[in-house]
C-alpha cells in the first residue's frame, strides 16, 4: 500500500509527547501546562525532560487555559494538554482569554472521539472540532500518524504565530506517511489518487479509509483519499479541485458531522460547486462505553464500515 | 433497618462491603478497565447512606419525593453501581457487562441509562452544580427530600464545585450535603503534590458558608454519625469531610495513584480476592 512502512502504529497522543520533549529541550520558551492528565495526554515526557517548564495546574481546566494566556502574552510558548472533551468544555474562556486576547496558546485536546472506547461519552471530545474552528484566527490541527504530529509539534513551537488546537487520538495509529514526507501547514494532503470518489478523512480513521480505498480499488472502483490535516486553516483551492475531479465527496471523521470536518468541506464546496459530498462520522448521537474497535464498527468508522459507506454513496 | 442496633448495623455493612469490594474489582478486571482506587475509597460511605438512610424505591426509582445522591466524581461508578444491584435496582447478574457496548452500565454514570444516577457525570466539577438545583427545586417545591453530593478530593479542585459551594450557602440549603471523599491521592499524583493549597478543606467550606464535619470515612460509626448530623436543618449545606483510603482494603491496592485507573490482572484479583476473605 502506499506510503505504508511497518514501523509499530502508536497514538498521536505519544508521538505529540516524544516530538514535545524533544523540541522542547531546545526551546526555552516552551512551557507545558497539564490538569492532572499528564500521564495521558503524554505531557509527562515533557515533564521528565524538563521539569522546570511543566506546570501542574491540578483538575481546573478552565484556570489553566487563562494562564496559559497569561505565559503567551508574557512571550512564553505554552502548550496547554487535557483531554478534548474537557478543553470543550472551556470553550468561552479560550475564545476570550486565548483566541481574543491573540495569545500564542497551543491549547492540546488529546482522546478525541468514540476512539477512546470504554470510558464513554463524558470523556470523548465529540464537538471540538465544530468549536475551535468558530474561532477567528484560530488554527486547528488534527495529524493522522506520528510523523505528521512531529512536524506539527515542531512548526507549532518555532513557526505558527497564532493561538492553535492540535487534536490528537488515544488510539494507535499506523504510520501512513513514507520517510523524507514533509507537511505543509493549510494543504490537503493526497494520499492517493482516484477519479469515482474522494474521501476526505481525518485523525484516527483516516487509515481506516486508506484500508477502505484499497478494497474498493479491488472491486473496480477509483478512489482518492485525502488527509485533512490542517482544518484551519483550510486548503479550499485543494478541495475545490478533487470537487471537480469526482462525483461524490465522502468525508470521514471521529466527531460529531454537525460542526466537523464534513460541514468544513461541505462549506466549501456548496460555494465552488463541483461533487456531491457526504458528511460520515458520528451521526449526530451521544457515544457510549464499548472497545473502541466494536464502536468504529458500530459508527462504521473501521474499513469495512467506510468502504460501505462509499458503495452506498456511489449507488446513489 | 431501624430495628437493627448499631453494632448490628455496623456489622453488617462492614461484612457486606467487604462483598461488594471483591464485586467492584472482579467488574473492573472483566471490564479491562475502571477506576479500583476511588471506588474503593468510596464504597463505605455510599453503602452506608443506600442502607441506612436514603428513602427511594428502587422500583419506581423516578418517585418525585425521594432523596437523591449524585456520584459526581463519576469513575467511581462501579461503587455505585454495586450498591444500586444490591438495593435491588436491577439484577447483580448486570453487574458484569460494566463498560460493555449496549449495557446500561456506562464508564461513567448516565441517568438517561439507569435513572438512580440522577445525571450524568464524569466530567468532574459539575455533580454540585445539579445537586444544588434538585435541592432547590425541593426548597420550591416544599418537599422534605435530602440531596447528596459525593465528590473527589482532585475533584474540587475545579472551580465550578466553589461556585456551587458559594451559592449553595446563599441559598440556605440545609437539604444539601456533600461529601468529600478525601483519600488523598488523584492521577499525576497525591493531593499533596499536585495541589497542596487544596488545604485546609475545612476552613475553606466553612467560609463558603457551610457546616463540615470531618470523619474517618472508613468507620461506620463516624459514618452513620455524621449522616444523622447532616439530617439536622440548621439553614446551611452541610459537608462531610471522609478521609479515606485509596483502594482501601486490599493492601496492594492502597496507593494514591498505582490503581487510579489500572484494573487488577486476574493474579492480582485472585490475590484481592483472597485477601477480602481472610480480613475481619
Ligand atoms: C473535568 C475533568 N477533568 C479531568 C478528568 C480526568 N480525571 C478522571 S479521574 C481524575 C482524578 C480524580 O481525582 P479525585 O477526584 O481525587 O478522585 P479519586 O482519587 O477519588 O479517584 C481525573 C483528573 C475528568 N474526569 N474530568
Amino acid at each position: 500500500m502506499s506510503g505504508q512502512t511497518t514501523v509499530k502504529p502508536i497514538a498521536t497522543r505519544q508521538a505529540f509527547g516524544e516530538a514535545l520533549a524533544a523540541v522542547g529541550v531546545e526551546h526555552n520558551e516552551v512551557v507545558v501546562l497539564d490538569a492532572d492528565l499528564s500521564k495521558s495526554t503524554k505531557s509527562e515526557l515533557f515533564a521528565k525532560k524538563c521539569p522546570d517548564r511543566f506546570i501542574q495546574m491540578g483538575i481546573a481546566e478552565q484556570n489553566m487555559l487563562g494562564v496559559a494566556a497569561g505565559l503567551a502574552l508574557s512571550g512564553k510558548v505554552p502548550f496547554a494538554c487535557s483531554f478534548a472533551c474537557f478543553i470543550a468544555g472551556r470553550f468561552e474562556t479560550i475564545k476570550i482569554s486565548v483566541a481574543y486576547a491573540g495569545a500564542r496558546v497551543r491549547v492540546v485536546g488529546t482522546h478525541a472521539g468514540v476512539g477512546i472506547g470504554e470510558d464513554g461519552y463524558s470523556q470523548m471530545g465529540l464537538e471540538d472540532v465544530g468549536l475551535m474552528r468558530t474561532l477567528p484566527e484560530m488554527v486547528v490541527l488534527q495529524p493522522c500518524d506520528d510523523v505528521e504530529t512531529a512536524a506539527m509539534v515542531r512548526w507549532l513551537v518555532t513557526d505558527c504565530t497564532q493561538p492553535a488546537y492540535l487534536r490528537l487520538t488515544r488510539q494507535n495509529l499506523r504510520r501512513l506517511h513514507a520517510d523524507g514526507w514533509t507537511w505543509t501547514p493549510g494543504k490537503l494532503d493526497v494520499l492517493r489518487e482516484g477519479t469515482d470518489v474522494a474521501i476526505i478523512a481525518s485523525g484516527g480513521p483516516v487509515m481506516n479509509a486508506m484500508d477502505a480505498a484499497e478494497a474498493l480499488a479491488k472491486e473496480g472502483k477509483s478512489v482518492a483519499v485525502a488527509n485533512l490535516s490542517s482544518i484551519k486553516p483550510l486548503d479550499r483551492a485543494g478541495i475545490e479541485a478533487l470537487a471537480k475531479k469526482v462525483k461524490v465527496i465522502v468525508t470521514v471523521e471521529d466527531h460529531n458531522v454537525i460542526g466537523g470536518i464534513g460541514s468544513a468541506v461541505a462549506e466549501v464546496v456548496a460555494e465552488t460547486g463541483g461533487a456531491r459530498v457526504h458528511r460520515h462520522g458520528v451521526l449526530d448521537v451521544f457515544g457510549e462505553s464499548g472497545t473502541p474497535e466494536s464502536l468504529y464498527e458500530k459508527h462504521r468508522l473501521d474499513a469495512k464500515g467506510i468502504a460501505e459507506v462509499v458503495r452506498e454513496q456511489l449507488a446513489r | 433497618m431501624s430495628a437493627t442496633s448499631r453494632p448490628e448495623t455496623v456489622a453488617m455493612l462492614t461484612k457486606m462491603t467487604r462483598e461488594m469490594r471483591a464485586t467492584i474489582l472482579s467488574m473492573i478486571t472483566q471490564a479491562g478497565s475502571g477506576h479500583p482506587g476511588g471506588s474503593l475509597s468510596a464504597i463505605d460511605f455510599i453503602a452506608a447512606l443506600f442502607f441506612t438512610r436514603l428513602k427511594h424505591d428502587p422500583k419506581n426509582p423516578s418517585w418525585a419525593d425521594r432523596d437523591r445522591f449524585i456520584l459526581s466524581k463519576g469513575h467511581a461508578v462501579p461503587a455505585l453501581y454495586v450498591t444500586l444491584a444490591k438495593r435491588g435496582y436491577f439484577d447483580e447478574s448486570q453487574l458484569m457487562t460494566l463498560r460493555q457496548l449496549g449495557s446500561p452500565l456506562q464508564g461513567h454514570p448516565v441517568n438517561r441509562f439507569m435513572v438512580a444516577c440522577e445525571a450524568p457525570t464524569g466530567s468532574l466539577g459539575q455533580g454540585l452544580s445539579v445537586a444544588q438545583g434538585i435541592a432547590l427545586a425541593a426548597k420550591l417545591d416544599k418537599k422534605s427530600y435530602s440531596t447528596f453530593c459525593l465528590m473527589g478530593d482532585g475533584e474540587i479542585q475545579e472551580g465550578q464545585v466553589w461556585e456551587a459551594a458559594m451559592s449553595a450557602s446563599k441559598f440556605a440549603l440545609d437539604n444539601l450535603v456533600a461529601i468529600v471523599d478525601w483519600n488523598g491521592g488523584q492521577i499525576d499524583g497525591s493531593i499533596t503534590e499536585v495541589m497542596p493549597s487544596l488545604e485546609p478543606v475545612v476552613a475553606k467550606f466553612q467560609a463558603f458558608g457551610w457546616d463540615v464535619k470531618e470523619i474517618d470515612g472508613h468507620n461506620f460509626d463516624a459514618i452513620l454519625d455524621a449522616i444523622a448530623w447532616a439530617d439536622e436543618r440548621g439553614g446551611k449545606p452541610k459537608c462531610i469531610v471522609a478521609r479515606t483510603v485509596k483502594g482501601k482494603g486490599v493492601s496492594f491496592v492502597e496507593h494514591p495513584t498505582k490503581y487510579h485507573g489500572a484494573a487488577l490482572t486476574k493474579d492480582e484479583l485472585a490475590k484481592a480476592h483472597a485477601e477480602l476473605k481472610e480480613a475481619k
